[in-house]
């Protein structure tokens, strides 16, 4: 028994989605990535292999992926959009991983299809990290979101969190959710009627008995507020343009909420960002979006070694 | 009411076979398309609409020499969770099985979500239950939840 505990299980273990993570599961990896941090191991990953496959490009995520592989001593190859590869010659997925395995310890996969990470895990015997699914899941976004909050407020218990923004179909937004239900956080979901948290969620929620409140303006809610986390809305999701312009200004952050928020509340967004954040609050210490993008270099370097067996 | 019932699946009578009892009336004929009886030879009668008193209407099919697979019980269970299943011998019930919805489903639910990997490659899908009543279940692959009302079988 307490072989298996070793690694937490982590060892050839796929990382698809967000749903396949228990709390501990969580904390570990989180502890990890603080590790991968504060003491770098250039040759962890030496004579190790990883395959970034990018059916749909990623520009920031591949690289995010690349440069952390590579920077624990590994190797990468790949492909960065669908054109280049068999893909196109109508060769199914399956029969493409069961060939890329053959030459990788690891396949990092970006796919515009939902659920084409499952089937990759399903076909490779070597493990699978998803770095975005279609619509679906995008968990190592999610990952460094928690320890974006984890290192900026010292704990992921009990937090006040806000999300704002396009919370319909913002996949960033419903992960996060999913993840922080495991640490008693209360949500507010501040957001256009139009574009508010999907009922399935919510109803997910309510059945962990969390609690949330549903706001349309960030004024109602902002004093209560530890986290920010902004998403982008997007003019094309209004069916009305009038609708759209009303909203408009609401979701534009600038100084102004710092006078309506606790003093130590920070703004996180996954980026990029189209507007909804005045680059007035960059160098505020609320702002934190630039550090949470490079919180993805320990995260990802933490699953990798992990999977691969590489942390005892 | 245990007499009613006998009286039904008497008529018309089968030596050995299946009667599947408590369909709601209105995937009647879905559950028959499950059983795929197209070229099937020996006797089959269909029931609609019959008054019930704990489902207001209900459905009955009757197959003659037909015994049911655990997958075909599986699917039954998704379009009529509260049907039952008669196992007939020699004229009389020999068992009876209350279907029940197993926690997960493979190859029985089709996505609905047209984008879903398992709609553009020949795989199995594979669903968990994740509510009984109302019915909803949500795919291993695209995570998509669906409805009784989003359904349809493979
Ligand atoms: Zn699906």
């Amino acid at each position: 028994m307490i072989f298996l505990m070793d690694n937490n299980g982590f060892k050839g273990r796929d990382i698809i989605s967000i749903r396949d993570f228990s709390k501990k599961d969580l904390l570990y990896l989180l502890s990890i990535a603080k590790r991968m941090e504060q003491s770098p191991d250039t040759s962890l990953l030496n004579n190790k292999i990883a395959s970034l496959l990018f059916f749909e490009p990623s520009t920031r995520t591949r690289l995010s992926f690349d440069s952390a592989f590579k920077k624990l001593g590994g190797k990468t190859i790949g492909f960065a959009q669908a054109e280049v590869t068999s893909v196109k010659k109508g060769e199914t997925l399956w029969d493409t991983i069961k060939m890329v395995e053959q030459y990788s310890d690891v396949i990092i996969m970006r796919h515009y299809i939902e659920g084409a990470a499952r089937l990759a895990a399903e076909a490779a015997s070597i493990p699978v990290l998803n770095a975005g699914d279609g619509a679906n899941q995008h968990p190592t976004q999610t990952l460094l979101d928690l320890y974006t909050i984890l290192k900026e407020k010292g704990t992921l218990e009990g937090l006040n969190i806000g999300f704002l923004g396009d919370l319909k179909y913002g996949r960033t937004v419903h992960s996060l959710a999913i993840a922080l239900s495991h640490f008693n956080a209360k949500m507010f979901f501040i957001s256009p009627k139009a574009l508010s948290m999907p009922k399935d969620y919510l109803d997910e929620l309510k059945g962990k008995n969390i609690k949330f409140t549903e706001a349309e303006d960030v004024a109602e809610v902002s004093k209560q507020l530890d986290v920010l986390y902004v998403t982008r809305i997007q003019k094309e999701r209004f069916a009305d343009a009038l609708e759209y312009e009303k909203y408009k200004n609401a979701y534009k952050l600038d100084k102004s909420l710092l006078k309506i928020s606790k003093k130590d509340l920070i703004i996180m967004h996954p980026l990029p960002r189209v507007g909804e954040i005045n680059p007035e609050l960059d160098d505020t210490k609320n702002a934190v979006y630039f550090r949470q993008a490079g919180n993805g270099i320990p995260v990802r370097q933490a699953l990798l070694a992990l999977v691969l067996g590489k942390i005892k | 009411m245990k007499q009613a019932i006998k009286k039904e699946l008497k008529v018309p009578a089968i030596k050995e076979g299946t009667v599947i009892d408590h369909i709601p009336s209105r995937v009647t004929f879905k559950v028959m398309r499950i059983l795929d009886l197209k070229e099937f030879e020996h006797p089959i009668s269909v029931a609609l609409n019959l008054k019930s008193k704990s489902m207001g209407h209900k459905g009955i099919i009757k197959v003659g020499s037909r015994f049911l697979t655990e997958d075909e019980v599986n699917k039954i269970a998704i379009l009529a969770p509260n049907a039952t299943v008669n196992i007939i011998k020699g004229y009389g019930v020999k068992e009876k099985i209350n279907v029940q919805l197993p926690d997960k489903v493979i190859n029985i639910i089709k996505c609905s979500n047209p984008n879903c990997i398992t709609n553009q490659e020949k795989v199995k899908t594979h669903f968990s239950i994740i509510n009984k009543a109302p019915l909803k279940v949500i795919c291993r692959h695209c995570e998509r939840v669906m409805e009784e009302s989003d359904i349809t079988l493979i």
